[in-house]
């Protein structure tokens, strides 16, 4: 086990440095810097700024010395916003991180119980229903189901907003619009994992032994049933947290977002660089926990 | 004398797919799209999607604008045909270089076997872990701001709509199949490393047949089933990526329209007139679900094992 979660912490040490290396040189591959959009700078401003930013020197140098900062736990600066990454990103980021949990907690307890339900009640009314549902998740983009949300629920219910990020209650139709999707996959996915399992000789012999209904779905069932849905929610968070961007347009959140897209159309490389490092490593952990989760609850896999 | 005549894999599956009902009508919901996507806006009936009138804008559906019209006046239907044209276009070609990619990069790791395969689907475990969306973004960007470079060049040898086509869609279609390869890879891999085992593939190797041929004569033919399924199914995520790219406002740009663009200017104006978000999100939505109940229901229909019926 030791050595699966070693062997999974080096393949995200290795992802991540892929994906800085990758969003260091792309963005240096748009034509212009930063700092050609600033019509009104004088050519020594702009030397000066471009020797702050050490953009005089080649890309390998460059590139060294954004690894040397990081090692001294430095992001740089903000080259459109001239305030520290590290600030940005500790204002934005807990807005992200919270919209993406609470999308995940939402995908969670709406996915998993309705594939499981499907997948006991097999071929029912209930399970092609939920299964149609499921087909409307995932067909339906978070940007279709949020304006409807806006504009349906939001306007009915007293305590509801149209947009904004103030109090936790704001924090509930984006974080529905933005599990729902994965809700529906999760359903799918889980109740293809527990009909897989139901199928099996072992579930027949307990209850040709008149083990109880209940006993048998809770102790030998779900354990492995379960195990493709929890392999499933690693890429779903990595889903959830850059699906956050759409829902954070939507609803006018001020999360990571809107910073990113701004950050890569501007050329504001420190910025778009240390974003891109806290998702990296964040989607690396959620992947890690994930993985031990899977190993815990999958012997074959503890070998 | 009668020989009796026995069923081929496509004819089972063909049967099989008529009786799934829901996929079969979603199969003739799409032929009804892409139809009237493709072949309506060349007849008279519809208006030009980029004719604008401020005067008549935002009017309601008449029979001169089936649909109304948009902020600007222009033809709100013939605007969702148009925006379906790029969508659908998208979503085809990104998917065609993914299968090609994916599958001979599974097919290669799955054939070759040992250290290559190993390394192979390594690099595949890696590129996984990459957020999808954030580098969808960022190679997008950079790909189009190349393609505009180039642009005043091709104008002088290219007509204007195939430069368009090159500089405004190529380049989303380019980003998303290059970075959507990697499950088409696993499942192709998979099929290819237990199908090699088979003893037919023991006789084409003993016959003397080329890697070459084995490869791509014998044993590619057979997953044709899985990997048509996986297509119908990459499909609709493309399109959705490229509505998701375009309403961020970093995929198609205007005066390009597409379902994304659409439903981004449609959320624009939901408190006043939601009919502009709601007839392109009833298309848009209607054809991603014909895509995957098909998907569904083909795997039911070609990959019987697969399904979870």
């Amino acid at each position: 086990m030791l050595k699966t979660i070693i062997d999974r912490l080096l393949q995200g040490i290795i992802v991540i440095v892929c994906l800085l290396t990758l969003t260091f040189f792309l963005i240096r591959m748009i034509p212009g810097d930063p700092l050609t959009d600033e019509k009104a700078m004088s050519p020594q401003v702009r030397k000066e700024n471009m020797r702050i930013f050490h953009l005089d020197k080649s890309q390998p140098v460059q590139y060294m010395h954004y690894w040397k900062n990081l090692f001294k736990g430095e992001m740089g600066k903000s080259i459109k916003k001239e305030q520290p990454v590290s600030k940005i990103i500790g204002q934005s980021f807990p807005v992200s991180v919270v919209l993406g949990v609470s999308g995940m907690l939402i995908a969670i307890v709406i996915g998993i119980p309705a594939g499981i339900i499907s997948a006991l009640k097999h071929n029912s009314l209930i399970d092609n229903g939920s299964m149609f549902i499921a087909m409307l998740g995932i067909s339906i983009p978070s940007f279709v189901i949020g304006p409807l949300f806006a504009k349906f629920i939001a306007t009915q219910v007293p305590f509801l907003k149209v947009a904004g990020w103030g109090d936790p209650f704001d924090w509930i139709l984006p974080s529905i619009t933005l599990g729902l999707g994965t809700a529906a996959y999760l359903a799918r996915i889980t109740r293809a994992g527990m009909l897989d399992i139901l199928s099996q000789d072992f579930i027949r012999t307990a209850q040709a032994k008149g083990v109880s209904q209940t006993s048998i779905i809770v102790k030998h069932a779900l354990k492995g049933g379960l195990v493709p849905a929890i392999a499933f929610l690693g890429p779903a968070f990595a889903m959830l947290i850059t699906g956050s961007f759409v829902v954070e347009t939507i609803f006018q959140i001020p999360g990571m977002g809107q910073h990113f897209v701004n950050a890569t159309i501007e050329r504001d490389y420190f910025l778009l660089q240390g974003m891109v490092l806290l998702f990296g490593i964040l989607i690396v952990l959620v992947n890690l926990a994930a993985d031990i989760l899977l190993t815990y609850l999958n012997p074959r896999l503890r070998s | 004398m009668k020989i009796e005549q026995g069923n081929s894999l496509w004819s089972d599956a063909w049967l099989r797919l008529k009786k799934n009902r829901m996929a079969f009508i979603s199969l003739w919901v799409l032929v009804f799209i892409f139809a009237i996507c493709f072949i309506l806006p060349a007849t008279p009936l519809i208006n030009s999607p980029r004719h604008t009138n401020l005067a008549n804008s935002f009017a309601a559906p008449s029979a001169e604008h089936w649909l109304g019209t948009d902020q600007l006046g222009r033809d709100l239907l013939s605007r969702v045909l148009n925006g379906g044209q790029v969508s659908l276009l998208v979503g085809l070609i990104a998917t065609l270089i993914s299968i090609i990619i994916g599958v001979s990069y599974g097919a290669i790791s799955g054939y070759k076997g040992g250290k290559l395969d190993t390394i192979m689907m390594r690099i595949v475990d890696i590129l996984y872990g990459l957020p999808f969306l954030i580098l969808v973004i960022l190679f997008s960007i950079v790909i189009s701001s190349a393609a505009k470079e180039h642009e005043p060049k091709l104008l002088n040898s290219m007509p204007e709509g195939i430069v368009n086509l090159i500089v405004n869609i190529l380049p989303l279609c380019l980003t998303i199949g290059f970075l959507g390869w990697y499950t088409m890879a696993r499942v192709v891999r998979s099929q290819v490393l237990s199908t090699k085992k088979l003893e037919y593939v023991e006789a084409a190797v003993s016959l003397g047949l080329s890697h070459k041929n084995i490869l791509f004569k014998q044993i590619l033919p057979n997953q044709l089933g899985p990997i048509i399924v996986y297509t119908t199914l990459t499909i609709p995520g493309f399109i959705l990526t490229e509505a998701t790219l375009s309403f961020l406002g970093v995929g198609v740009q205007p005066p390009n329209s597409s379902w994304g663009i659409m439903l981004n200017e449609g959320a624009n104006y939901m408190e006043t007139k939601p009919l502009l978000l709601i007839f392109p999100s009833i298309v848009f939505a209607l054809t991603l679900l014909a895509l995957n109940f098909l998907g569904d229901g083909l795997r039911d229909a070609l990959d019987p094992k697969a399904s979870k019926d």
